[in-house]
Parts: C-alpha cells; sequence; structure tokens
C-alpha cells in the first residue's frame, strides 16, 4: 500500500497544477507543531474516554510491524499536508485516537458509508473500529436494538458531553414536518433526532454527499425535501466529507487531525477539508498526459480505452470535482473509477447527480439538469475546459483563503 | 448487564389479534413490544410484536419508517444514468440495483453484452455476495447467536480443540486453530469488558437464557468476528478491481463493462484470485464451521415444529422463524451468452409453495400484484398488476399515546413497504429461496451443496424452513460461489488470452430509445429483485423496482396475510420479553435492507405524478 501512495504524494507535491497554498512556511508549522504537541502531551495525561484499549497496545499485540505503522503515519501525514517532521505526531495521535468518542447516526441513508468506514485500510489494524476509533454508537454495527440502543446512545451523549464527534450519515428530509423518517420507539423524525445529538456535540462530521449536500434524496425533484447537515443544525462547527461514499482515509484523517490539533481542519467554502478537497481529481489524474496530448477514449471499449486515454469525452467530470481520489484512490490504493476506465461523476461536489453524474460530456448531457449546465458543443469545451476551470479553482482558492481565515481567527 | 429497558406495556388496549394467527388464549397479560431501531441491518425498520402470557409471540407488525422517493428522481433522466442513482438505494448489497437498472435499459434496447463483460459482472457480483454474506453473518447476525462477554470465561485450550472439531464438521481446516491466538483475542476482551464502556457492544443481551453457545464457542466466534473485518476489506477489494472502488463501483455501462485494462492486466486477474482464495479458505475454515456450530446448538429451535407460524394452522412445518414458507426466485447469474433471458443460469428461477420440496413452479411475473390495505397509499380496493396500479399516498402516521411512546395502527395503514403478491400469495426471498428453488429443481451444483451441508450437519431437511435455516442457506450459497467464481476468473482470463478483450456491445442510442420498456429481473444477495423501466424518446417515462425486502418486509395484504417478517415471528417463544433477542435474531436471519423500502410521494403528501406504470418499489 505504501509504496504506491508515497509515489502519488510525491507526485502531489511536485504538479505544476497543484500548487495550492500547501507550503505554509516555517513559523506557521513550528507554532502549529508546538499546538499539536502540547495538545498530545494534555491527551496523554488523561485516561482513554472510553477505556479503550490502546492502539499501540494492540499493535504489539498483534506483533505488527512497527515500520508499516510508521509508513502509514508518514503517508497520512502527506495526506493531511502537513511536513514529514509531523510524522512521529500524527503516529503518537493514532496511538490516542481512542481519546475521542464517535457517536455515528445515520439518517436518509443507504449506509454506504458506515460500509466504507469498514473498508478503511490504516495499517494493518483488522480491529480499527473497535480499537482505533471509540465507536459508542453505529446502528448497522451496534449489538442491542429498540429501547436498549436508544439507551446506549442516550448513555453516549450524557458521558461525553460536548466531547464526541458526531458523524451524520444520511440526508435529512424536512417535507412533511420530517415526518420521512422516524426513528425509535418514540416515533422521533430525522430531524429532530439530529438537533437532539448534535447539541451537545464537540463537532459534527458530514460524513457522505448526502449529510453533506443531500445527495440521492436531495436530487430534482427533491420529493422529501432533503437537506444536508449544515443546512439545518447551526451553532456548531460542521465538517463536511462529501462523495458517494466517503473515501474511509478522509474520514480517519479528520479525527486523527481533531485529535491532533484539538481543533477541526482548514475548510473550504464548502465546508470541506481542504487536505481532502483542495485538488481537483483532473490535477493528479493518471490519465492526464493523455487529456494533455488530445487523446481521448471516443466510446466504451475503443482502442483508446484499450490504451488508458483521457476519459473526457465519455463523461468523465474530474476537472470539475474537488476530491483527493486520484491520490488516494479506494480500497488500499487497488483501484478508482478513472482507473477502471469509466471515469468521474462528481461525486464529492454539490448537486452531482443533476450536474455531473452521466456518461456524456457536460455538451452532450441530454439531462434535465434543472441546476444548469455549460451548454456548449464537445469541442467548444474542450478547448474553454482550461480556463473555465482555472476560474474555478480562483473562486474556489479565494473562498477557502476567506474560510480559512475566519477559522485562524477563531482558534487565536 | 443490561437494565430492564425494553419498551413494555401491559397489553390492555392493545387492538385485537385476529384468531388464524393467534390460537393463543386472549386472556389478559399480553404485552406489546416495540422495537425501534432495529440495529445492524441496512435502513431503518419496526418491529412490533404482542407476546401472551407464556411468552409466546402472536402476533407481530413489520414496517419501515423511512423513504427517500427515488422513483420520481428516475424520471426524465436519460436511462444510461439511471444505474448509479439506482445503486444507491443500498450501500450493503452495492452493485446489485446497479446492474439490475442496466440490463433493464439492455432488455429495452435488447443489447446483448459481450463475453468479456459477463464474466465480469459475475465477479463483481458474486465478490458482492461472498462480501455481503461475510459481513451479513459476522457483523450483523453473529451477535444474536454469539455471546460475547461470556467468552470471557472460556478456555483457550478448549476453544482451539473445539474450533477442530467444528472445522472437522466442515470438512476443512480450522483457520484459526492454535490456543494462543484464542488467548491472545480473550485476553483483549477481558481487559475491554473490564474497563467499562463496551461501545458497539455496550447493552447487549448478554446473559440471555437463549444464547446457546459454549464459552468455548462464544470465543470462537468473537475470534472470528474481528477476523472477519478484515477479510471482508479484501472480499471488498475483489469488486474493487472490475469496478473501481467498493462501495458503490462504478465500471458497468449499458452495453457492457469499462474495466479493459483491468482484464487485459495478468496482475490484476492474479489479484484477484489470490483474494478469492484467501476468502475461501475463511469461508470454508471459519464461516461455514460456525454455522455447522450455531446449526447444531440452537437445532431445538430449528425443528421445533409447534414454534412454527403454520402450527398456528395446524401442523406445523419447520421450525422457529420459519414463516409462510412460500420460496421464489427469479434465477441470475448468467452461465452462457445466448442473452439475458435465455441464458442457463447458475440459481434458477421458481417458487416452491409451503415448502413441499416436490413441487416447483415456473415464475410468470404477469402474476405479481401489489396490496396497500396495510400500506400508507390509497387503493382501489383489490391487489393490482404493477403496470395497471395506482400510487396515492396516504401518511396516517403514528398513534402517540400518554406513554411517549408511538404506535403503530396496526388495524389501518402501518408501513411505507407494499404488500407484493403472487398469484395471490406471500412470498419469501433470498438466499434460503434460492436454495430451496435449486434443490427442488434438481440442480446438480445447488443440491450437491444442500445435501452435504444436511449430511455433515446431521440435519433433515425441513431445518431449512427455520431462522438457522435461512442462516444455513446463506452460508452454502457462499461456499458454491466462491467456488465456481474460481472457474470464472480462470474463464475470463482464458477469453483474453485468446485474443478477445471486447467488454462493449455498440448500439445506436437515438434509435433504440424512442419508445420501449425493459426488465431487469435477477437475484440480489437479500433475494429476487426486480427493475422495471418505460423509455420515450430517449428518456425514462417510468421507473419502477421491487426489491426482495418489500417481498420480506411487507405488511399484511388486505386478505391478512402476513408478511414473511411477521410470520416468522409466530410462534416464537421469546426468553424474556424485555430483551428482543429472538425477535432480531429472526428478523436478521432475513438480511434486511429497508433503505430499499421508500416509495414516491411529495412534501404535501400529493402523488407527483400518474404514471402508467406504477413505482410499486420501495425505495
Amino acid at each position: 500500500m505504501a509504496v504506491d501512495k508515497q509515489e502519488s504524494v510525491k507526485s502531489l507535491f511536485t504538479a505544476q497544477s497543484a500548487k495550492v497554498d500547501t507550503n505554509r512556511g516555517d513559523a506557521y508549522y513550528e507554532k502549529l507543531y508546538a499546538q499539536c504537541r502540547a495538545r498530545l502531551d494534555e491527551l496523554k495525561e488523561l485516561a482513554p474516554l472510553n477505556n479503550r484499549m490502546d492502539f499501540k497496545e494492540s499493535i504489539e499485540d498483534e506483533g505488527l510491524d512497527r515500520r508499516d505503522f510508521l509508513k502509514w503515519a508518514s503517508a497520512t501525514t502527506a495526506m493531511l499536508m502537513l511536513p514529514a517532521s509531523f510524522t512521529p505526531l500524527v503516529a503518537d495521535a493514532a496511538v490516542m485516537m481512542n481519546r475521542v468518542p464517535v457517536v455515528w447516526i445515520e439518517l436518509s441513508d443507504c449506509a454506504g458509508n458506515t460500509e466504507a468506514l469498514i473498508r478503511s485500510d490504516g495499517p494493518k489494524i483488522d480491529e480499527i473500529i473497535l480499537d482505533i476509533i471509540s465507536l459508542e454508537f453505529n446502528e448497522t454495527l451496534l449489538a442491542a436494538s429498540g429501547h436498549q440502543a436508544e439507551k446506549q446512545l442516550e448513555d453516549a451523549i450524557e458521558h461525553f458531553k460536548g466531547k464526541y464527534l458526531l458523524f451524520v450519515e444520511g440526508a435529512v428530509p424536512m417535507g412533511m414536518d420530517g415526518q420521512y423518517g422516524t426513528i425509535g420507539a418514540s416515533g422521533e423524525t430525522f430531524h429532530d433526532h439530529l438537533q437532539r445529538i448534535a447539541k451537545d456535540a464537540a463537532a459534527i462530521v458530514a460524513v457522505g454527499s448526502c449529510a453533506t449536500f443531500g445527495g440521492i434524496p436531495a436530487a430534482a425533484p427533491n420529493p422529501t425535501d432533503a437537506k444536508g447537515v449544515m443546512d439545518v443544525v447551526k451553532g456548531k462547527p460542521i465538517i463536511n466529507i462529501p462523495a458517494c461514499p466517503a473515501n474511509p482515509s478522509n474520514m480517519v484523517g479528520v479525527i486523527l487531525h481533531y485529535v491532533l490539533t484539538g481543533s477541526i481542519p482548514e475548510l473550504d467554502s464548502l465546508l470541506r477539508p481542504k487536505f481532502a478537497f483542495g485538488y481537483r481529481i483532473h490535477d493528479n489524474c493518471e490519465r492526464r498526459a493523455h487529456f494533455d496530448a488530445g487523446e481521448y477514449v471516443e466510446e466504451w471499449g475503443d482502442e483508446g480505452a484499450k490504451n488508458n486515454f483521457c476519459l473526457y469525452k465519455v463523461g468523465c467530470k474530474g476537472p470539475m470535482t474537488f476530491n483527493n481520489c486520484s491520490i488516494i484512490r479506494y480500497n488500499e490504493g487497488v483501484n478508482w473509477p478513472v482507473g477502471v476506465g469509466r471515469g468521474c461523476i462528481g461525486c464529492s461536489e454539490p448537486d452531482f447527480w443533476d450536474k455531473y453524474a452521466y456518461e456524456r460530456p457536460m455538451a452532450n448531457a441530454n439531462i434535465k439538469a434543472p441546476t444548469g449546465g455549460v451548454e456548449k458543443t464537445v469541442d467548444e469545451f474542450g478547448l474553454g475546459l482550461l480556463t473555465a476551470a482555472g476560474v474555478g479553482i480562483a473562486i474556489h482558492a479565494a473562498a477557502s483563503a476567506v474560510a480559512g481565515k475566519k477559522e485562524s481567527e477563531k482558534e487565536a | 448487564m443490561a437494565e430492564n429497558n425494553a419498551t413494555v406495556e401491559n397489553n390492555t388496549t392493545v387492538e385485537e389479534t385476529k384468531e388464524e394467527v393467534a390460537p393463543v388464549e386472549k386472556k389478559g397479560g399480553k404485552k406489546h413490544i416495540i422495537v425501534d431501531p432495529i440495529t445492524r441491518i441496512e435502513g431503518h425498520l419496526r418491529i412490533e410484536a404482542v407476546i401472551d402470557e407464556n411468552n409466546t409471540i402472536v402476533d407481530a407488525f413489520s414496517s419501515s419508517t423511512m423513504f427517500r422517493g427515488m422513483e420520481t428522481i428516475m424520471k426524465g433522466r436519460d436511462p444510461r444514468d439511471c444505474g448509479l442513482m439506482a445503486m444507491r438505494i443500498c450501500g450493503v448489497c452495492t452493485g446489485t440495483h446497479y446492474q439490475r437498472s442496466i440490463e433493464a435499459v439492455e432488455d429495452a434496447f435488447n443489447v446483448t453484452i459481450p463475453k468479456n463483460a459477463r464474466i465480469v459482472r459475475n465477479l463483481i457480483q458474486g465478490a458482492l455476495y461472498m462480501h455481503d454474506h461475510l459481513v451479513h453473518f459476522y457483523h450483523l447476525h453473529a451477535l444474536d447467536f454469539v455471546d460475547v462477554i461470556d467468552a470471557t470465561k472460556a478456555d483457550p485450550k478448549k476453544t482451539a480443540e473445539e474450533a477442530v472439531k467444528w472445522a472437522g464438521v466442515s470438512g476443512h481446516k480450522p483457520y484459526i486453530s492454535a490456543e494462543a491466538d484464542f488467548k491472545a483475542v480473550q485476553d483483549r476482551l477481558v481487559k475491554f469488558a473490564n474497563e467499562g464502556r463496551l461501545g458497539i457492544f455496550g447493552n447487549g443481551y448478554w446473559g440471555n437464557k437463549n444464547y446457546h453457545l459454549t464459552p468455548e464457542q462464544n470465543l470462537i466466534g468473537v475470534a472470528h468476528y474481528l477476523k472477519a473485518l478484515d477479510i471482508q476489506r479484501d472480499l471488498a477489494k475483489m469488486q474493487a478491481i472490475f469496478g473501481g472502488k467498493n462501495p458503490h463501483p462504478q465500471s458497468i455501462v449499458v452495453g457492457g463493462v469499462t474495466c479493459v485494462q483491468d482484464i487485459k492486466n495478468p496482475a490484476r486477474i492474479a489479484l484477484f484470485k489470490q483474494l478469492l482464495k484467501d476468502g475461501r479458505e475463511f469461508i470454508k475454515g471459519a464461516y461455514l464451521p460456525d454455522v455447522y456450530m450455531a446449526g447444531t446448538m440452537y437445532a431445538k429451535e430449528a425443528t421445533d415444529s409447534d414454534a412454527t407460524y403454520t402450527a398456528t394452522k395446524g401442523k406445523g412445518v419447520g421450525g422457529t422463524g420459519g414463516g409462510i414458507l412460500n420460496y421464489m426466485s427469479y434465477g441470475d447469474f448468467k452461465l452462457d451468452d445466448t442473452g439475458f433471458y435465455n441464458a442457463e443460469d447458475l440459481f434458477p428461477s421458481g417458487i416452491v409453495m409451503g415448502g413441499d420440496v416436490s413441487k416447483v413452479l415456473e415464475v410468470d411475473s404477469q402474476k405479481i400484484t401489489e396490496d396497500v390495505a396495510h400500506a400508507w397509499y390509497e387503493g382501489t380496493g383489490k391487489p393490482e398488476h404493477p403496470y395497471v396500479g395506482t400510487t396515492i399516498p396516504k401518511y396516517t402516521g403514528l398513534d402517540k399515546r400518554d406513554d411517549g411512546y408511538a404506535y403503530l395502527k396496526t388495524e389501518e395503514k402501518y408501513s411505507w413497504i407494499k404488500a407484493p403478491l403472487y398469484n395471490g400469495e406471500k412470498m419469501e426471498v433470498g438466499p434460503l429461496a434460492r436454495m430451496v428453488v435449486g434443490y427442488a429443481k434438481g440442480d446438480k451444483r445447488i443440491t450437491k451443496y444442500v445435501a452435504n451441508f444436511l449430511k455433515r450437519s446431521g440435519l433433515p431437511i425441513t431445518v431449512l424452513f427455520s431462522t438457522v435455516g435461512r442462516t444455513a442457506g446463506r452460508a452454502i450459497e457462499t461456499e458454491l460461489m466462491s467456488d465456481v467464481m474460481m472457474d470464472w476468473v480462470d474463464e475470463l482470463a482464458k477469453n483474453v488470452a485468446n485474443g478477445d478483450d471486447s467488454t462493449w456491445t455498440e448500439f445506436d442510442f437515438d434509435e433504440v430509445s424512442v419508445d420501449c420498456k425493459g426488465a431487469g429481473m435477477a437475484e440480489a444477495p437479500r433475494g429476487a429483485l426486480g427493475h422495471w423501466m418505460v423509455i420515450k424518446d430517449g428518456k425514462v417515462t417510468n421507473y419502477q423496482a421491487i426489491v426482495p425486502s418489500t417481498w420480506n418486509a411487507g405488511p399484511r395484504d388486505e386478505k391478512g396475510q402476513l408478511g414473511a417478517y411477521e410470520a416468522a415471528l409466530i410462534g416464537t417463544k421469546v426468553a424474556d420479553p424485555e430483551q428482543p433477542l429472538e425477535i432480531i435474531r429472526t428478523i436478521h436471519s432475513f438480511d434486511p435492507c429497508i433503505a430499499c423500502a421508500v416509495h414516491v410521494m411529495d412534501t404535501k403528501g400529493k402523488e407527483l405524478a400518474v404514471y402508467k406504470v406504477d413505482p410499486t418499489c420501495a425505495f
């Protein structure tokens, strides 16, 4: 795993188009390092909140190779866009991740993000969900049902008041007074359920495209008036990890960052962590050279497809999509949608089902596209693409800078 | 230990139970239990059960409490785009709705996919079966059989001997056999249990007397639960090799698949094969032995013909959790390239009624109707074929009472899932249905695996008609799949080596999409799944799916016929009414997928559009 990833990470820092405020300067990092060190020392003083076993012990118990673990820590450090000198801190933070309780609730969802979480590719740790993250509540995995399940959730909220990270999977249906989804013996609506549990969370992580931007239930015509968490919950720090499903590396990355710094990672204007969503798929795409050379797959299974040509003309939305799939891939780096010859459907972008998720370039869409779209021919669009995307990046970067500034003001 | 906190109400006001399903005298002291949320499933499900003074379930109601309205979302889209959206029906059986949707378009366009694409799709879906069944057994179901805390009392040496014994019954080497390995797992568990909070194991039903495994057997279960977390990652990787990622793969398109470079790369094929081999080792050395173990230790329930729904009608057939005993399979996994509905199937289609394996009926899709007497929709007063039915939502809500709980209004409408019928009868679908139908049809391969299981376990075939049998059927199918996939990988490699690298069949979209309709009727891991699509001028004018959990989790019909979940619960004896262990054990044996249970409605509760074809499902 490590080799592929480290190569990818290296290419991240060398690619021309990937220079989005990566290096923040020595002074910044020195200050951050000291802050992280202090935070970790403070955490070390605490017993594990949930008395879970130490990750470190589990490494020793399993006789795992310490080098593998450090390799993972080093790749993760790079993924979090921190200098290599932070690697020991990241390793320490991983050992102390069990100081952060996680409550995970499901609303209008398909459980795809829970499934993604259990594919998490930490170092060779089978028990990531049991040892690394202290998962206090997750409906898909919880032993107890019914009232005992509700009690488990209430206990966790009470016990870790103000300290737990709340992961939310699924959209919030707002139509018909929220009755499109109810949970528990009292028939509480998803909306009320979310508000009640959000109240005492340290921060909320909206995981997957439904919880972030509404996702599939919110696709036109949005029959249940589904919304993302950030449109419903106010007055709490919210981190969005979109994609369908979200990449488990990014979920773990957010938790690690929280352990490491005690604060949420720097976010872009859509509340996405910049370490994961600071670049377009296109920037680090393995087929990028073919795009630049004008070599395209024209239809499925053609000679271009057999030669791994660029997938833009069969609908790849990598140029419009901010995510780190082209760097970290999926399922321990084994493959990803561009690798498998299909292309990107833009699943980490708002309204992607209506804007991007089809197998033609934007111009040939033939979709209802209630949110609009670029109505140009493919050739026109191809010519204007880099410029358009460049403008996109500029807007994105500016918005991110504003968001980042606000964040650092808060921290100061 | 968990306190007694179940939502229990002394039943003085609860609805009269129907005579045919409640043979027990209606004296006082009945209890009405709400179990919501049912955890360890996909989606949101509520079960309500009525328990008599002997702690036997005399009535049960299944209700889906969430819906998203995806059929409406499909309407007006390009049919080629629907597969990716349909896949988001479920993130657990990921990829199966995707392929059914694509097949519906291919059926409409009359496109036959190339050999490579057929095999790749079989491998993607086969990997899903292995993954899904394994995760279901260990992570969603095992804790209904395995008492995690009791495993702390086990003797690791005896545990190792026990593991060898059950692997022997299965005819394989145990996946974990060293005393030291069991000791290590136990040490971790002891520490975990002694230190306070139990996380996802918190507040479980530990110590309930309807847990029947010995401490050593429980320790085997826990060790395999943890190991399976690792194995499932690798099984998911198999799907990602040809699918791009898991969950939600992305390489299937109308006309074929896109992963041409992956099938041409020998390293990919080799990796797939290696992961398959490793996964198969676990399935044969841990999963099957554990099912033999559970099957034996829970044989009393599995063969208790008094504790069945059929017993309420006279003579009991099967055992606890059996239910309606009508099994249906649409058939799936195409074994040749003669075209979608012409090809021979790995799992044949058919229907077995009343657990009578001496007869098999052919499936005629025209005989499928849906009934909304107890579902939150307006009806015409009789069950309608999907092609002529209407969908007029009628949400009547829950009965919120002074005790703070909201009850289902079971005399009227109580679920977002409709009640599908085949020829006027309720059906059960799933791995057990596939095995029963295959066995009854005399399919050589399936008969071999089923007979082998029964011989080795020393149990009669009627043991299959039970909660345990449903779980056994799934395990039998998983072993069969892991064996047959080896041949498929070789077939694919050989075909590519012979120079065939075709992955897509060309078609003229504008020409074929003018006016057509098609169906993708095949099998998901959870059972019979159909997607139907009507296309006009290149756009979807109607979309419909009837998913496995619609069949299994549906409510009563107008005649009062119980849904498969409901019937399966009747007759079950509950050790402690305040701990719904037996209820969730039986419900989990179906592997519920309830996000699939969501109908169309707009925000004002009105029908969004009148469809020529009724959007019957459920998602």
